[in-house]
């Protein structure tokens, strides 16, 4: 039995917002099939007693002091975008048709 | 060929602060040099000639001025392209940053500038440090000075490729999985994973945020200690950076003992199947070294590092497919089908299919997977758990000595094109080098040989723990030592296909 099918893989691209083509989920679907049923042998050892680990090292809370800092002007943070409009991003239409 | 080329780090920052030579003419003879070679490794990405002149001008005009030069003050230093960089183009290697020029620079980049280190220019890498072998760069394959039909291993292999063919004595690199210690085992150069937090990640360009670590690399030991030191310490910028001093990693590399040191020689990474032959010699050899060089030395097991390889590829695809959801092609970089007809979230969709290449798009899909609802508990949990177990059998272990040994790779450099469809073939090349990034200790690879199979490097692994990063500089220099001592000089005379 495959640990994951085709239909699911595509389910995974639309969710990872990747528009792949038929071949690519084709191909996808083989590989990442081989990668999950191998990389699932972790929880031949997860036992309940064992508390996860999210980070290498301990870590509370990090703060710094609250102090106005230069920023990046208009101009710089916009320099490299796509597309620009009045000062602003601009961006294609972010509702559906329905809307 | 100029015989600057041929100094070390240390003599070079020597020689400029004594102004024995200027720091335009170390750099213009390994510009001449990255001109000669990189036809044929294909090490960088972009070559910053005129930049890094103006740089070098600028070391030479402070010392006219009666400045005092740091140790590396007016040496050349290729920086790997995951690094921003406000005066050169910033790609991961990817096709959806093809272009980027970022409005800052990484800190990492400040305190090489700071330094005094002249960036030649930014060197070539796997799509976003994933891989081990450069082959995932978008742009092209790097190839390895011993032998072009070989990788450079990888993630930074750009970096170990130019320094291991003479073109920059020292080379930046990230290591979230091995991507220092096993490009500089396969290229037979000096690579070091940092403990985690010693080294900032900001303007780090993002793939496992709880693993990845800048470190450097050079062809000597004591050149990687002093560049490790340049650009290492505590970030307020970088929230999980270590407040404490640096561990004193250039004074261990002078200092070049082990009498009296505890070695642990880790059991399951010399008795698995997939070790090539000449490895494990080199590997046995090295450990017979370090005994007669007054180390004590132990057999340690370390039962969970089994599960270190599933762990990490359930860990580091799931950070990645968070961290790169922020290439959705509004603020900057590729934008595709933008034609006024289709949505932002059609155009995203585009966007990263055209501008991912196939690797980055199996680690997001398999990172998306792990995370999901239903998936969760049975995969990243259960990996999230094999962490612990990892840091426990450290924890364990150094209890009972002051460094661990493994080979870096279970194999030499592999063939161009052998793993590059074979995704979990390509990833076994990281089996020895992960435990350190799920503990988040410190390790180094330094050269132990030739294995007699295929006359490719060998590396040996040092593994201290964290914070203890100047272990792995001490026992490396003292290899090194009784190595070149055997060899009559460095295993790496001279990039042996160039």
């Amino acid at each position: 039995m495959s640990a994951i099918t085709r239909d699911e893989v595509a389910h995974l691209a639309r969710l990872s917002r990747l528009a792949l083509t038929d071949e690519e989920l084709d191909h996808f679907a083989g590989q990442l099939d081989q990668i999950i049923a191998a990389v699932a042998r972790v929880a031949e050892v997860a036992t309940d007693d064992i508390p996860p680990s999210s980070h290498a090292l301990p870590l509370t809370n990090v703060f710094r002091p609250d102090e106005v800092r230069p920023g990046l002007t208009p101009q710089q943070a916009l320099d490299q975008a796509p597309a620009v409009e009045d000062d602003r991003f601009r961006v294609p239409r972010i509702l559906g048709e329905e809307a | 060929m100029s015989e600057l080329i041929r100094k070390t780090a240390a003599e070079l920052g020597r020689m400029v602060a004594s102004g024995e030579v200027s720091a335009v003419e170390v750099t213009q003879a390994h510009l001449d040099r990255i001109a000669e070679v990189e036809p044929k490794i294909d090490a960088f990405l972009h070559v910053a000639a005129e930049a890094a002149l103006e740089q070098a001008r600028a070391v030479d005009e402070r010392r006219a001025k009666g400045e005092r030069l740091g140790p590396l003050a007016g040496v050349p230093v290729a920086h790997k392209d995951i690094f921003t960089t406000v005066d050169m183009p910033t790609t991961a290697a990817s096709k959806i940053l093809e272009g980027w020029r970022p409005p800052y620079d990484a800190t990492v980049t400040r305190r090489l500038r700071e330094a005094g280190l002249v960036i030649v220019g930014k060197t070539n890498l796997d799509e976003f440090a994933m891989g081990s072998s450069t082959e995932n760069s978008a742009y092209k394959p790097t190839r390895n000075p011993w032998d072009l039909t070989r990788v450079p291993g990888g993630s930074s292999g750009g970096s170990a490729a130019a320094v291991a063919a003479y073109a920059v004595p020292l080379a930046t690199g990230t290591d979230t999985g091995g991507s220092i210690r096993q490009p500089a085992a396969v290229t037979g150069i000096v690579g070091t994973k940092p403990t985690y937090g010693g080294s900032s990640r900001y303007g780090l360009i993002a793939f496992a945020s709880s693993l990845d670590t800048p470190g450097p690399f050079a062809r000597n030991v004591l050149d990687a200690a002093l560049l490790h030191e340049a650009f290492s310490g505590h970030d307020p910028l970088d929230s999980t950076s270590i407040n404490a001093p640096v561990p004193p990693v250039v004074e261990a590399a002078r200092q070049a003992d082990v009498s009296g040191m505890r070695v642990g020689v880790i059991k399951e990474f010399v008795e698995g199947e997939g070790y090539q032959r000449g490895v494990l010699r080199r590997f046995t050899e090295a450990v017979e070294l370090l005994e007669s060089l007054g180390a004590k030395t132990i057999e340690i097991s370390c039962p969970s590092f089994a599960y270190a390889l599933p762990a990490y590829y359930l860990i580091a695809p799931s950070e990645c497919s968070s961290n790169l959801a922020r290439f959705d092609a509004m603020r900057y970089g590729l934008r595709v089908g933008d034609d006024g007809t289709r949505s932002a979230e059609e155009v995203m969709a585009l966007t990263r299919a055209a501008g991912f290449g196939p690797e980055v798009k199996r680690r997001i899909m398999l990172g998306t997977y792990a995370l999901s609802s239903g998936y969760y508990d049975a995969y990243y949990g259960s990996a999230q758990k094999v962490r612990t177990l990892i840091a426990r059998d450290f924890e364990a272990a150094f209890q009972q000595v002051d460094v661990l040994v493994s080979p870096t790779t279970p194999t030499t450099a592999f063939k161009l094109g052998e793993r590059v469809d074979d995704p979990m073939a390509m990833y076994l090349a990281d089996l020895c080098t992960i435990p350190s990034n799920l503990a988040g200790n410190a390790a180094i690879s330094v050269p132990c040989g030739l294995a007699e199979e295929d006359n490719l490097p060998v590396g040996l692994q040092i593994i201290a723990p964290v914070l203890g990063d100047d272990r792995c500089y001490r026992v490396g220099a003292a290899v090194e030592k009784a190595l070149e001592d055997r060899w009559g000089g460095p295993l790496l005379k001279e990039a042996p296909s160039l």
